[in-house]
């Protein structure tokens, strides 16, 4: 059919670019005018009129895949999700909680059968990571919750990884292990000695199958490095390297060296009263295996380059932008903090979220970023309140998606928020029980600043400040993406046609 | 965490109305600064909850250090708008709000500002950063030349990895960072520990050597009990 050839037909909005001009019908309302799906039943017209707009829109639908964690309200404090990361293939998915946990999902191959449905993540290895420990120096307990994992790039039938609580880094391996030797001449079937007299033959063991087992072993123990609170771990690209950064310093190490590390960034004053400023983030350059960026607690952020000298405490490029005067107040710096830096998977961009707003910088551009995106703005007039109840230093998580092309970052409410940067669209999503029907399309949310709250929109008193999404992750290549909401895992997919 | 909604509601309400007289006078460019008093209810509210928040910080074994630091940055800036500089000239009019707080404010600015410069001691306490430099075996890694390191390593640093034992000398300054400020009446005689007096103390740290248990109770009073009698307490944590 020849674009505009009929009557009614919309160009604007995307009409006669997608489906049949006979399978859609248009409507107006108040509204504005919508599309739906010409002669749907009742019970999917809801889908059917988002999955039409989508398809108009060309925007991505995101879908309810999976919710892992307890459904009852009163979980423990311990099954708090405290972070989550896909490994570079995006077949593993690993998340860690306060109890010190770590859990890993593998998604099941994908079946001839089951085409319509993309490989589900089950349960692949749980571990205990790292306990409670008790500094008897300082009286102090130093908490078990994993803050950080990072995987490293897969080198062998093994996977490992990096898990680090607020003092020390840990390497893990997960491995299976589908066979065991049978057939022990000093040992018998239950694994006791034999009496040696008893032995007349000897026998070569054999290797038999044995169901499936994934065992996780620590590998390396990192510690005794960190004074103040780790905050960041990132592998280097080289594969031999990575650091971990705390408050006030970042140490580089070596994988195979567990008894000393490097230190290649020390803010520490030397007087501590002159202390006014501390490294929230820190990561490595995808591909530049001499650079690495950290965040400062006053919305600073530094390039360094480790050829430069060891001590990496002058940076080569410095990224700030001028504080707007007609924004100014007593939170000014607190809610310019910069929670999370992420480099762009091109290597050519880094992004930062801070309180209220996700930034985009341009690696050449140091005086401002090139894009801003406002993710929660109708928080601004109530900062006194969120500083009474501190929630304005809650830390909020960023993330690119494979392409660079679209943003992710987290709210409250279980409100999480996408932003396409080719299109400046940009969606609010919730993560909730409610929406969690298997490949239920996830409808945008919308909250109410002010005057006349329509339906379906929530007024930002009712915002729930308890559920707060800090933590989320974006499958390497594919449209999947996990969201933490307190101790529950939601695993998103986008519509599959 | 939260309260019902309702108790949530209306605490915002008060703090709302607080945040924008305070927020009003902050960005108004027509006002300059200088000749303008800030509501003094709406920044010693503030002020009076930024110190609890770093009491409750520093009351924590080991401080969050970054919500120390931005609190004490706030809590500088809430104090720089309420005192007027000293460099200024006389303001011609007298100042918009009825200040309420002012005279309470004036009487306690004293022992409020010595208590902050006393916090902020706390933590060097908590660090063990302003003791007299000691010769110690350098903690730091093979990277970072022997020479550099600073002669203010504290209680904290000597678990380094390049230490394998705890120096005779660092006893006393091993304890100190446990935080005993609460109760202790040597924490305003730090000049018997021999520290290093540091650029910003001033007459803030005369002052708060000068404090005895008297001083230390009409301060408490100022910051727990008058704060009751005026506004139930806030959240506790």
């Amino acid at each position: 059919m020849k674009r505009g050839s009929h009557p009614g037909c919309r160009p604007a909005l995307g009409c006669c670019q997608g489906p049949r001009r006979d399978q859609l019908q248009l409507l107006h309302s108040p509204r504005g005018s919508v599309v739906r799906w010409r002669g749907q039943s009742c019970d999917s017209q809801q889908d059917a009129l988002l999955a039409g707009i989508g398809v108009l829109t060309q925007d991505t639908l995101w879908c309810f895949s999976q919710v892992k964690g307890t459904i009852e309200i009163g979980a423990t404090e311990a099954d708090i999700i405290s972070t989550v990361e896909f490994n570079h293939t995006g077949e593993l998915l690993a998340t860690g909680d306060k109890g010190g946990r770590v859990v890993i999902f593998q998604r099941e191959q994908e079946s001839k059968n089951q085409v319509h449905r993309r490989g589900e993540y089950n349960v692949y290895s749980t571990f205990q990571s790292h306990e409670p420990e008790f500094d008897y120096l300082k009286s102090l307990e130093i908490e078990e919750k994993i803050n950080k994992i990072r995987w490293l790039p897969q080198q062998n039938a093994a996977y490992f990884l990096l898990s680090t609580n607020d003092k020390t880094v840990k390497l893990w391996k997960v491995s299976e292990r589908d066979k065991r030797p049978e057939g022990y001449n000093l040992k018998d079937e239950e694994g006791r000695l034999r009496d040696p007299a008893t032995i007349t033959t000897l026998r070569v063991p054999v290797l038999r199958p044995m169901d499936l087992m994934v065992e996780a072993t620590p590998r390396r123990v990192f510690a005794n490095a960190h004074t103040y609170h780790i905050n960041s771990i990132s592998v280097n690209s080289d594969y031999e390297t990575y650091m971990s950064a705390d408050d006030l310093r970042i140490n580089l190490w070596n994988f195979e060296i567990t008894n000393q590390s490097f230190n290649i960034v020390d803010i520490k004053p030397a007087n501590m009263e002159e202390l006014t400023e501390v490294i929230t983030a820190a990561e490595f350059h995808p591909h530049h295996c001499n650079s690495f960026v950290y965040s400062s607690s006053k919305g600073t952020i530094r390039l360094c380059d480790m050829r430069a000298s060891a001590l990496c405490d002058r940076h080569s490029k410095f990224f700030e932008e001028p504080e707007d005067p007609s924004n100014r107040s007593f939170f000014s710096e607190i809610i310019s903090s910069i929670s999370d830096v992420k480099f762009s998977h091109s290597g050519r961009y880094i992004m930062t979220r801070d309180y209220l707003t996700v930034k985009v910088w341009d690696l050449n551009m140091e005086n401002r970023p090139i894009e801003t995106y406002q993710v929660h703005d109708y928080l601004r007039s109530k900062l006194c309140s969120l500083y009474e109840n501190d929630c304005i230093f809650d830390k909020f998580e960023c993330v690119w998606n494979g392409s660079d092309s679209v943003i992710m970052t987290g709210s409250y409410n279980n409100f999480f928020r996408m932003f396409d940067r080719n299109t400046k669209r940009d969606v609010t999503l919730e993560a909730s029980r409610e929406n969690s029907k298997p490949r239920a399309i996830l409808k945008p949310r919308k909250v109410c600043v002010g005057g006349k709250r329509r339906k379906d929109e929530i007024s930002v008193d009712s915002l729930d400040f308890s559920k707060k999404i800090l933590h989320t992750a974006w499958h390497p290549s594919e449209n999947i993406i996990a969201v933490a909401a307190t101790n529950n895992l939601y695993i998103f997919q986008d519509k599959v046609n | 965490m939260m309260l019902s909604k309702g108790l949530k509601r209306k605490r915002e309400e008060e703090q709302e109305k607080e945040t924008l007289a305070a927020d009003a006078w902050w960005l108004d460019p027509s006002l300059p600064a200088a000749a303008q008093a800030p509501p003094a209810a709406a920044s010693s509210s503030l002020f009076d909850l930024s110190v609890l928040k770093l009491h409750h910080s520093l009351r924590q074994g080991e401080p969050d250090l970054r919500h120390l630091v931005l609190v004490v940055n706030t809590l500088r800036r809430i104090q720089a708008s309420m005192a007027p500089e000293p460099t200024l000239p006389p303001v011609p009019s007298p100042p918009a709000a009825p200040c309420v707080a002012d005279s309470l404010l004036a009487s306690s600015d004293a022992a409020l500002s010595a208590s902050m410069a006393s916090l902020l001691e706390d933590l060097s306490h908590i660090e063990g950063l302003s003791q007299a430099p000691q010769p110690l075996v350098d903690e730091g890694p093979p990277g970072r030349p022997t020479g550099g390191s600073p002669p203010s390593l504290g209680a904290l640093d000597l678990l380094g990895p390049a230490t394998g034992c705890l120096l005779d000398d660092e006893l006393e300054g091993l304890f100190e960072d446990i935080d005993t400020s609460m109760y202790d009446s040597e924490l305003w005689a730090p000049a018997s520990e021999g520290l290093k007096p540091g650029p910003e103390d001033g007459p803030g740290k005369e002052e708060a050597l000068e404090l005895d248990e008297a001083e230390l109770d009409y301060l408490l009073d100022v910051l727990v009990g008058t704060q009751a009698l005026e506004r139930p307490p806030g959240p506790g944590r």
